[in-house]
Parts: structure tokens; sequence; C-alpha cells
């Protein structure tokens, strides 16, 4: 008997885990993919939001200026890559100048700290590559950017060191109320009963929590695709740059990531299919036109890759958060954007309602802290010196692109919860994630995963599934 | 701690190999190669086909072949290599920063460096390909280290995107392993790669090859199901009627290559807009005094055996430069139009010995009956008929003393491609 089974290993379910990881409960984290982190939460845009977005008085409003408030403390506990770099929304047009007004109002009315309108000149002094259409801009000190996916693998490792535990190719299939609880049945023939569920499962939580709920709800996955651009143009802006949104839609952001590329999108578009993550050549364009809007010298010539992510989008427009008419069955659901940011104080919000509901104890021995992986690129010559000292493979540079040694990519296979297939490594690392786009490192990463895996190099996968390298020996 | 060298070359392979060399028989002893791989001899031993060494040995060798004839020649002359050693950093001042699992982080202050670091593929993100991103893209230089050092198949039914010899060469080595390779699909209306590479890769094995035509989308979720192809248009656009898919498992890319000049930028040398190598002058000298640059890093080659030629040239104007003998002087502008698009070296030194050099290019498009001029302030220093040239085939310019002084003597060289069709 378990006391928690949460669904979905997103941000929003690792955090949940690691939340609750605190308390004297048996918990099991069921996961449909082969590793945490492999549907929205690997693909969005990695923003930590100021706050100014949402409606006030809504779920979203409450949670993302909660939850912005806790990354500083955050992500040196957990170990993750997060920066406060602050963000604009850019007016082009006189005529809106108002819309900027009303997200300050907003802004303050969800209280934002740290807004400010600002003029178009003042916009380009701070980010000189903006637009010189720039009429104006609100400026949000508090707005930051993190690595989704390093944080919602930091949350689950520091929730596994914690007692617990992590099942991965488990897709929910049913759930049915039981005496105690629930019986959580998966396709693959595993069951489990619960006390309680705490369903993230991200654009599948309807499916989820429709299988218990009489009050059914919807996720549409609304799909937007991204480009990315080269370190080297690392230098275009410092702030996260938002659109103010106009009749003519919502635009896209141009922003840094954490690690010094330029990320550009997203579009929008609602799809059928939940797995439907293919880019396409109209929005991969769209995506790229819009953002010369916010920045005209933006080249073409410097992207290195594109990907795509489903939003989990609620059509009733907020999140759904906390427990449903069935007691003991909490959701998570809708959490779009500004999901990410929202989700470290969701995750408190629950735990601490399963806890109380429950009756949960807290450990005396929980170790709120999670130590990340020595980044070889971002250390001194005295630290990588130290680091070879102690392990020679630390002087082994696999990936020469974003200079990673094999040291980093074994330990991202040896620790919790650690790397299965090659994107994995590359969510820990970085390996593979260069201009090259893993060109000359995939060999070596086969290699050295098959090594540590103990398996043949034909049986490695890119992303689990069917997803193997190769298909076999040469004659 | 740092140590002193008068001479770090950057990369084994075969420029760095043969830069190593004829920087030793120029009298320079105190030389380092630091190469990244296991082994010396760089992208040339998964090379393992044959036609390597026509020029320079006038035989037929394959690629591993090729490298350890220079191998043999670094390894006579007792010059000092580390292998598995990476580089981080090269400083203006010289001071190349390494890192291997024996020595650590490595600091070497040199007199002189020659970066001889190759180029790496053009990836399929740099392309935007859109679609699906599941296993089963392979940049073709990734297909072939699979295949011919790990021993294992990338893919049974494979098509392959560019033209480049790359690509054609595996066209050809899929095939000799029991894939099918169902077609070559190029986006221009010519290919980028040898015309030999076409005949004997493809012609032979009655690869179709798809001149005017593009991939617009990958389809398969863990593992490519398909590819959407479509012809284009004059502006290279997408002619989205046309489109068809092509079921495979594999997709191979074979889009181009980009000299892998991170270290370069790190020093301080400009770069070429053109060739995405260093500006040289006919020392292969690049714009930071003591830095020199040769082979793939410098500008993308067809043959090997010009790399090789090349890089002993920078060898031995390294080993001068160690003895004073170099000096950066006043420098001629190459100026290339009418079709040429780049040549290397950029510069000529404008005093100097008169030795006979060798000016390498490469043209814009396909051209028929041409003649590739070189003219000094206006008069025709040299002038070379051709039937056709195009991009997939480097031109080399190789001009006497009697040539090299009159340029030299010039305020403007200029290269161009004269009579036959219009060009812009």
């Amino acid at each position: 008997m378990k006391d928690i089974v949460i669904i979905g290993s997103g941000v929003t379910g690792s955090a949940v885990a690691r939340e609750l990881s605190c308390y004297r409960a048996k918990i099991v984290v069921l996961e449909r993919g082969n590793d945490v982190s492999v549907g929205t939460t690997k693909a969005n845009s990695g923003i930590v939001h100021a706050g100014f977005d949402a409606v006030p008085g809504t779920k979203k409003a409450k949670y993302n200026v909660a939850g912005n408030a806790m990354f500083d403390e955050l992500s040196k506990e957990l170990d993750f890559p997060f920066r406060r770099n602050g963000s604009m929304v850019l007016c082009f047009d006189e005529n809106e100048r108002s819309g900027l007004e009303e997200l300050y109002e907003r802004g303050v009315a969800n209280g934002v700290t740290g807004l400010s309108l600002i003029s178009g000149e003042e916009a380009r002094r701070m980010e000189p590559y903006v637009s010189e259409k720039t009429v104006a801009a609100l400026y949000a000190k508090t707005g930051g950017i993190v690595s989704p996916y390093e944080m919602a693998i930091a949350y689950a490792e520091n929730a596994a060191v914690n007692g617990a535990e992590f099942l991965f190719g488990h897709t929910v299939e049913s759930i049915e109320r039981t005496e105690k609880g629930f019986r959580v049945t998966c396709a693959n023939g595993a069951a489990f009963e619960t006390k309680a569920i705490v369903n993230c499962a991200g654009v599948h939580a309807d499916d989820v929590n429709n299988m218990i709920c009489p009050e059914k709800i919807e996720i549409t996955p609304r799909k937007g695709d991204y480009m990315l651009l080269d370190k080297a143009c690392g230098y275009l802006c410092n702030s996260t740059l938002f659109q103010l949104p106009t009749k003519m839609g919502k635009g896209v952001l141009v922003t840094p990531t954490t690690h010094g590329n330029i990320l550009i999108g997203p579009t929008s578009t609602d799809r059928e299919g939940k797995e439907d993550v293919n880019t396409t050549v109209e929005e991969l364009a769209q995506a790229f036109e819009k953002a010369l809007i916010t920045m005209p010298t933006l080249s073409k010539r410097n992207i290195i890759t594109q990907f795509s992510g489903l939003r989990a989008h609620n059509p009733g427009g907020d999140f759904i958060v906390g427990e449903s008419s069935v007691k003991g069955f909490y959701n998570a659901a809708g959490i779009e954007s500004p999901g990410l940011t929202a989700a470290p104080a969701i995750a408190v919000d629950l735990a601490t309602q399963v806890a109380s509901a429950l009756a949960l104890e807290k450990k005396d021995d929980f170790n709120p802290v999670r130590k990340g992986i020595p980044q070889f690129s971002h250390l001194s010559d005295e630290e990588r010196q130290k680091l070879i000292d102690q392990d020679p493979l630390y002087g082994k540079v696999v990936c020469r692109c974003e200079t990673v040694t094999e040291g980093e990519i074994v330990n991202s296979i040896r620790r919790p919860l650690g790397a299965k297939d090659l994107d994995g490594i590359k969510r820990r690392t970085r390996a593979g994630m260069g201009r090259c786009q893993a060109g000359f490192c995939t060999p070596r990463l086969m290699e050295i995963l098959a090594r540590e895996l103990g398996c043949d190099l034909a049986e490695v996968t890119k992303c689990g599934g069917r997803s193997q390298i190769v298909t076999g020996r040469t004659k | 701690m740092m140590t002193e060298r008068n001479l770090v070359i950057i990369g084994g392979g075969p420029a760095g190999l043969a830069a190593a060399k004829a920087a030793y028989d120029c009298g320079e002893r105190d030389i380092l190669i630091l190469e990244r791989e296991n082994e010396l001899g760089g992208i040339l031993n998964q090379c393992i086909h044959n036609g390597f060494g026509l020029h320079t040995f006038k035989e037929e060798l394959t690629g591993p072949e090729y490298a350890q004839r220079y191998i043999d020649e670094v390894i006579k002359r007792n010059i000092e290599y580390k292998l598995a050693s990476t580089v981080l950093n090269v400083s203006r001042d010289k001071i190349v920063t390494y890192v291997n699992a024996k020595d650590g982080v490595g600091v070497v202050k040199a007199k002189a460096v020659i970066l001889a670091c190759g180029c790496r593929e053009r990836p399929r993100g740099a392309i935007n390909i859109a679609g699906m991103r599941g296993a089963g893209v392979f940049s073709a230089g990734t297909a072939q280290r699979l295949v011919n050092i790990e021993g294992y198949l990338p893919g049974k039914e494979v098509v392959i995107l560019g033209s480049g010899d790359i690509g054609l060469i595996m066209a050809r080595r899929m095939t000799f392993e029991g894939a099918k390779v169902k077609a070559v699909i190029e986006l221009m209306p010519y290919s980028s790669g040898l015309n030999r590479n076409i005949v004997q890769c493809l012609n032979d094995f009655n690869i179709p090859l798809k001149f005017s035509h593009t991939v617009v989308e990958i389809k398969g979720k863990d593992r490519v199901e398909g590819v959407v192809v479509a012809a284009v248009d004059e502006k290279l656009r997408p002619i989205m009627q046309t489109a068809e898919l092509i079921p495979c498992d594999t997709l191979l890319l074979s889009v181009g290559l980009l000299p892998e000049n991170e270290l370069a930028k790190g020093a301080g040398v400009s770069l070429s807009p053109v060739t995405g190598g260093a500006v040289v002058d006919e020392n292969m000298m690049t714009d930071v005094d003591g830095v020199f640059q040769c082979g793939n890093v410098l500008h993308v080659h067809d043959l090997v055996d010009f790399v090789s030629a090349e890089s002993e040239n920078a060898g031995r104007c390294a080993a001068e430069y160690i003895n004073g003998k170099v000096c950066a002087a006043q420098k001629i502008p190459v100026k290339t139009v009418n079709g040429v698009r780049y040549c290397v070296p950029q510069y000529l030194c404008a005093d100097g010995v008169y030795e006979p050099i060798s000016l390498k290019m490469r043209v814009a498009g396909v051209y028929k009956k041409v003649e590739l001029t070189v003219r000094a302030d206006g008069v025709k220093i040299y002038g070379k008929k051709r039937p056709v040239v195009a991009p997939g085939e480097m031109e080399n310019i190789a001009l006497n003393a009697e040539q090299v002084k009159a340029l030299k003597q010039a305020k403007e060289i200029v290269i161009s491609l004269e009579g036959g069709e219009a060009r812009a």
C-alpha cells in the first residue's frame, strides 16, 4: 500500500514528489516516458515570469507570484541554472501604449514588485539590439530564466534521494476507488494501491482525471515551435523580450537561455494529438518573422536547432489545482504558462494539503540539498585541475562544442535517476546540445552509455522506446 | 605551470601532420602537436575508401594509409605529440591552454601557433528541416564513423540530403553494407561533390540523384519513418504541390562543412565571411602575428593532397617566422570578382622573396567556356581557359616566381572569370 501515487514526472510531478518526500510516506511516481522531464517540461521557453500577465484573482496569478519568489533559494538548494535577468514587454505602436499600462496595473494588483514603464529609448539603452520601432516597454526586474529540464531533474533527484520511488515506462490506464483509497493500474500490468493520487500528467491530465472524477476536464495540446541560436549570438539580449499582445496576436519572445544561447518562439497552434510535436515549415517561418519585429538583425544563419512542445491548455483558462470532488484525488492540471514559474508554489501547496489529509509526519532526516554535476566548462583552470586530479575522466573532453567531459557524462549516468539514453545525457550535461548538434560526440556518447549500462552499442537509444541509434552490426 | 615551446600545432590530422613535418625539415626542432582524438590522422581514419594521394604520392591510397605516411614522417622525426588533448583556448599572445587526463590543464606559451583543427558538418538544425526529432538523422560523417570505425549500420533504408563528397561516399558505403539508398536529394541544380564521386558512388549503383529538390519534413516519432521531398523553385523555395513521401529509416545529411574556428575567434583572428576560415597571406599567417592556419579550418578542401601541400607551406613559414624571417609587412589584397567566390590567400605580402605560390579558389556557380585570370593592376599575369568550372571543384592556380613578382609590385590584384556567360 502506497501513501501517494504521483502521476507524471515533469516539473510539477517532480516538484510535488520532492515537497512530499520530506514527510514519512511511501511515494511512487509513475512516468510513461523513459526519463523525467520528457514532456512539456523539456520543451518550453524556460521563463520565470514576473507575474503581470495573469488575471488578478486567478490561481495563475497567485502561484506565479509566489513561485517566482522561491527561485533564488530553490535554485541554490537544488543546484539548477537560474538567472534573474529581468524581462521587458515591448510596444511598437503608440496607439497600443495603453496595453502596457494595463499590464502594469495587473502586475501591481497581483503583487508584483519591481515593475516600471520605460520609454523606447530607455529600452534600447538597456537592450541595444531591440527594434528602433520600440515606443515604450514594461520592464520587470523580477523576471528570470531557468533551465526547465534541469530544474525538473534536480527536483526528481532530490525526491529520489529522500525516498520517493520513480518508475518509468508506466502509463496509467485505469484508476478505481477502493475501500482504503485507489487502485492505479498501468498499461504494463503493474498495479498500485494507494491512499492518495496527485495528477501531474501534463497534456494527459484530462485522461487521468476523467478515469475517476465525475467532473470531467479537457486539456487541449497547444503546440509551440521554437528556434535556438548559437551561443555566438548570446550578446543580442540580456533580458527576456516579450511583445505586447495586439490585435495581430500574442507575439513571440526573444530570450537568452541560462546557457547563453538565444531562444525565439513559441508559435501557438491547437493540435489534435498529444504526441504531435512535429515542427512545421509554416510555424518555424512564423516564429522567425515575428522575432524579427523585436530584433530586426536576427539571422537565420545562426540557428542551430528547432524544437516544439505542447502546452497543457485548459479551455477554462486557469490552472486546476487541489483536491477534486473525489476525496484523495488531487489535480495539478492545465499547467501551461506560467506553469514552470508556478510549479514550486503549486508543489508546496499540494504537498501541504496531501500531508494534512493523510496526517503525515515530517522526517527528521530529510535532505533538501542536491548537488548537480560539476560543469567543467564553467570552472576556473584551478578548479578543473582539482577535478581531474580526483577523476582523470574530467580531463577527457567528449562534446567539443559545449566542452563536456567524460567525467560529467559518467556522472550523469551513475547518479540517482541517471541518464539512460542520449537525450538524457544531453539534458543533464549539454553534451550534443552545441553547434554541431552531436555530430562528433554521438559515437563517443554511445560507447560510454553502452559501457556504463553494460549493453551493446546497438541497444543505445536516443530517447527510449524504439529510438535505437543504429540498426545493427555491419556485414 | 606554464611551459614554453617554439611551435604548437593544434590538430594532428593531415594538416597538422604535414605542417609539423615541414617545420621540422625547415630546421625547427621544438614542436608540439596537440590532438583531441586518441590517434593521429584526423578524419582520414574513418575515410577507408581509396582515391587519396594521387597528387602527393602518385598512387591511390585509402584515408588511413595516406594518414599513416605522414604519421610515419612525424614519428621518424621524433616530433612530440599529445593525444586525447583538447585545446580550450588560444590567446592573442599565443598562450595555449589544453586539457587531458594525464597533464590535467596544461598551459604552453608558444612562439608560433598553427591552427589545423579541421571543420565540422552542418547539422540538421542549421538548415531548418521541420518535422519530428527521433533517431535516424545523421550527418554523413557521423554515419561514416559509425560504419567504418564502430562497425555499426546506422540504418537500412536511407535518403541522403546533399550531394557533398561525404554524402556520395556514404551512399556507396551504405550500399556495400546492405542498406538501400533510395535517393540523393540536392537543393542546387548541380552537385557540390566531385564528379568522379557521382560516377563511382551513385551512377555505378543506380542511386538516383535529384537536383533542385529538398527535404521539407521528417516523419516518425522515435525513429525516422520517412522524409517528405519536394522540388524547389529558382529561389530555392519548396514547391509544396510536388511534395512526396519517401519511406525510410535514416536521413543522412551532407549539406556542407564549416571550418571550426572557435579557437581562432578567441585569439582575435579575423575570419572571412565567405570561407568561414581565417584571412591569411601567402605564408598562411593570419592577422594575429605568429598565428597560422591551414587545411579545412582555413577553407574546406576537396582533396587531402592540397591540404598537405598548403599545410607544408604553413609549417615552413611558421618555422621561418620563429627564426625571424617572416614579417608582417604591408599587404596587397587579392580581390575576387565576376563569379569567383573567394581566394586563399586573401592577401599577399608586398615585399618578400619571389617564390612560386599557389592560389586556391572556388567559383559561385557552374560556368562554361571561361578563362580564369589573375590581373595585376589590370595586366593579365595568368590565364587558364576552362571548358567548365563548378563550385564543387576547387581551382588551384600555381604561379611561378616571375608571376609572383609581378603581383607583388601591383597595387591591386584581381581574380576573375572572363568570357562565357554573364554572371552576377
